[in-house]
């Protein structure tokens, strides 16, 4: 083996010419030299590897704004599994798709895209992840609408122009995945108070993670933007049950049948309003005392009915 | 040390022949990559780490895929039969022919060592040439214990030819600092001593076919011009002295066949051969 040989510390001049008649060193000295040698070698080799790997560990959070490829293993696994080749990219047909850089925040070599600068179209035969020759993007995502490349989130609720009371719906329409990933809810507008507010809202079960709507948001700066999945979603505890869902799926309550409580402060027309703004027939004052009296099974009125003019009253 | 055969009677052709073969090899694998994106030509698709030609041949450098399997990751079957392709090849043909004739690498520390000869520059620290295996050892405990390809974070070799491929910015200080560091520091510092990739390929070539031979070393006037041009010049002499062994064949696994001797020498005492031609004149 190569390894065999003893240390050369000059290469330019043959060995020969270092090593005449002199009497040469004692075995001993000869000896601790070649194994300080290899004790550094050895230490320097293993230090300079492992700082690498350190390093790849701090730095392997993917940046905000940088989405992995459809189908891509979860970011640890994608690690280890991504060798760099580029073959994705090469086949992303509309150059979706970029290798980091040396310095770039996102792991050296490794794909990715930024949804802002040109988002993923969602191509149904996926050919990002059939040129994937490590398994690295998997290819048991066959249905592009499966992929999960990040989350679409409504970061700025004070520019978006649905929030203002426009109808913009860019990114709505955009959607690939249109009322199933992205919704328009409707809203009182408190502002005019008599217009809705439509708001795009996300839904994690469905986005793709794609990047339409951050690419296509009119604002200079995008109000909606899309994460990785880790960043934009949170997480309940994992005990929680959502009562109506647990009652959905088991067709009627888990608890049996419960005892309806009086509802008080909220019959009629008076809700949200304090006793002196009442605008009529202050002769029937509705009296937090009187409340219980109502019948138990009194039906609540969702909101309060618009009362024969424009003007709701509604305040948030 | 004489300025490399100026005094040669032979044409430049026969001067610089494995050279000029040799970047002419690297030149074109950089151009079967390069044809996609620049002439949408696509021969190769990818790069050295992992390529596709001509959209049926996969290659897969087998080093990367030993780390994804130490990581824990077992690639799919297109990653491993590139992988088993390119191994087969290096064990037949020549371990560090990866070096001369593909690694785009080499041709940053040639220039180093070229300029380093053309500076005069004879001191510096070198380190053991030994370090290389403990860097490849290290690199795949890294990949084990980090579970991700760690050494891709800045494995030169890699970093270049992508760079190349796919363009590149960060990636040229690594370049850049190692010719500084084979010109000022080391003298064949990089690919010599601590390249752990070479250092891989070199170990999968110590039966490999293709070699170098001096079988006419009776005719050497030990002018140094081989030990001077060699990128890894202790594997020469126990062909060409006949040390330790008979036959002049360079069997060691550090040579890259560059076949850079053969090119310098005057007397013509190298050549390029199998490893079972044991002729000598
Ligand atoms: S699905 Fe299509 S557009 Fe999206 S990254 Fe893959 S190849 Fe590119
Ligand atoms: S094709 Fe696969 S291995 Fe190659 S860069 Fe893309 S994700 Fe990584
Ligand atoms: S495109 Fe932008 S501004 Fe328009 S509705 Fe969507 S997030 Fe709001
Ligand atoms: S030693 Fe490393 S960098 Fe040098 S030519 Fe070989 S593989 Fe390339």
């Amino acid at each position: 083996m190569g390894s065999l040989r003893l240390p050369d510390t000059v290469m330019d001049t043959p060995r020969p010419l270092r090593q005449p008649a002199a009497v040469p060193p004692p075995v001993s000295a000869a000896r601790r030299r070649f194994i300080n040698s290899i004790a550094a070698a050895a230490g320097g080799g293993c230090l300079l590897a492992l700082g690498a790997g350190l390093y790849s560990r701090s730095a392997s959070a993917l940046p905000a704004q940088a989405l992995r490829p459809p189908g891509a293993l979860p970011e640890a696994d994608f690690l280890a599994a991504c060798v760099r080749c580029g073959l994705c990219v090469r086949d992303c047909p509309y150059d979706t798709l970029k290798l980091s850089d040396l310095g770039d925040p996102v792991p050296t070599g490794t794909p990715y895209f930024r949804a802002r600068q040109i988002p993923c179209e969602m191509c149904e035969d996926i050919p990002c992840v059939k040129a994937c020759p490590t398994g690295a993007l998997d290819r048991q995502l066959t249905d592009i609408n499966q992929a999960r490349m990040g989350l679409a989130a409504l970061v700025d609720h004070e520019s978006c122009l649905n929030f203002l009371g426009l109808r913009c719906d860019v990114c709505y329409r955009v959607c690939p995945v249109i009322d199933k990933a992205i919704t328009l809810e409707p809203q009182h507008n408190p502002r005019s108070d008599r217009h809705a507010m439509l708001l795009p809202t996300v839904h994690s079960d469905a986005c793709t993670g794609c990047g339409k709507c951050e690419k296509s948001c009119v604002l200079p700066e995008a109000a909606i933007k899309v994460f990785p999945r880790q960043l934009a979603q949170g997480a309940l505890p994992a005990h929680y049950r959502k009562g109506w869902e647990e009652k959905a799926r088991h067709g009627g309550s888990l608890i049996g049948e419960q005892v309806e409580m009086p509802v008080r402060g909220f019959d009629g027309s008076t809700a949200g309003r304090a006793p002196t703004e009442l605008p009529t027939a202050p002769s029937a004052p509705v009296a937090p005392e009187a409340a219980p009296a109502m019948p138990p099974k009194a039906t609540l009125p969702v909101r309060p009915a618009p009362r024969g003019g424009l003007d709701s009253h509604w305040k948030p | 040390m004489a300025a490399t055969a100026s005094t040669s009677s032979r044409s430049l052709w026969q001067r610089q022949r494995w050279l000029i073969l040799r970047r002419c090899s690297q030149a074109l694998i950089l151009l079967a990559f390069l044809s996609g994106p620049w002439f949408g030509v696509w021969i190769a698709k990818g790069n050295l780490s992992s390529s596709l030609t001509l959209g049926v041949l996969p290659l897969t450098d087998p080093l990367l895929v030993l780390q994804t399997l130490a990581t824990g990751h077992l690639p799919y079957s297109s990653a491993l039969i590139g992988a088993a392709i390119v191994l087969a090849f290096y064990l037949l043909i020549g371990g560090r022919v990866f070096c001369s004739w593909v690694c785009p690498v080499n041709v940053v520390t040639d220039a180093a060592a070229w300029t380093r000869r053309r500076l005069g520059i004879k001191t510096g620290r070198v380190p053991d040439a030994n370090t290389r295996l403990w860097l490849l050892a290290g690199l795949l405990l890294a990949a084990a214990l980090t579970g991700s390809l760690a050494w891709e974070w800045l494995n030169p070799v890699s970093l270049l030819h992508r760079g190349l491929i796919f363009g590149m910015g960060g990636g040229l200080m690594v370049i850049a600092g190692i010719f500084i560091y084979d010109v000022f520091v080391a003298s064949r510092g990089w690919c010599g001593h601590l390249c752990p990739m070479g250092a891989f390929y070199g170990l999968l070539g110590r039966k490999a076919l293709l070699r170098v031979a001096a079988p006419a070393r009776k005719a050497c006037d030990d002018c140094m011009d081989c030990f001077t041009v060699c990128p890894e010049p202790q594997v020469i002499r126990p062909a060409l002295k006949a040390v330790g062994q008979t036959h002049p064949l360079i069997l060691a696994a550090d040579c890259t066949t560059c076949g850079r001797c053969i090119d310098v020498c005057d007397k013509q005492v190298f050549k390029m051969t199998h490893r079972f031609d044991q002729r000598s004149e």
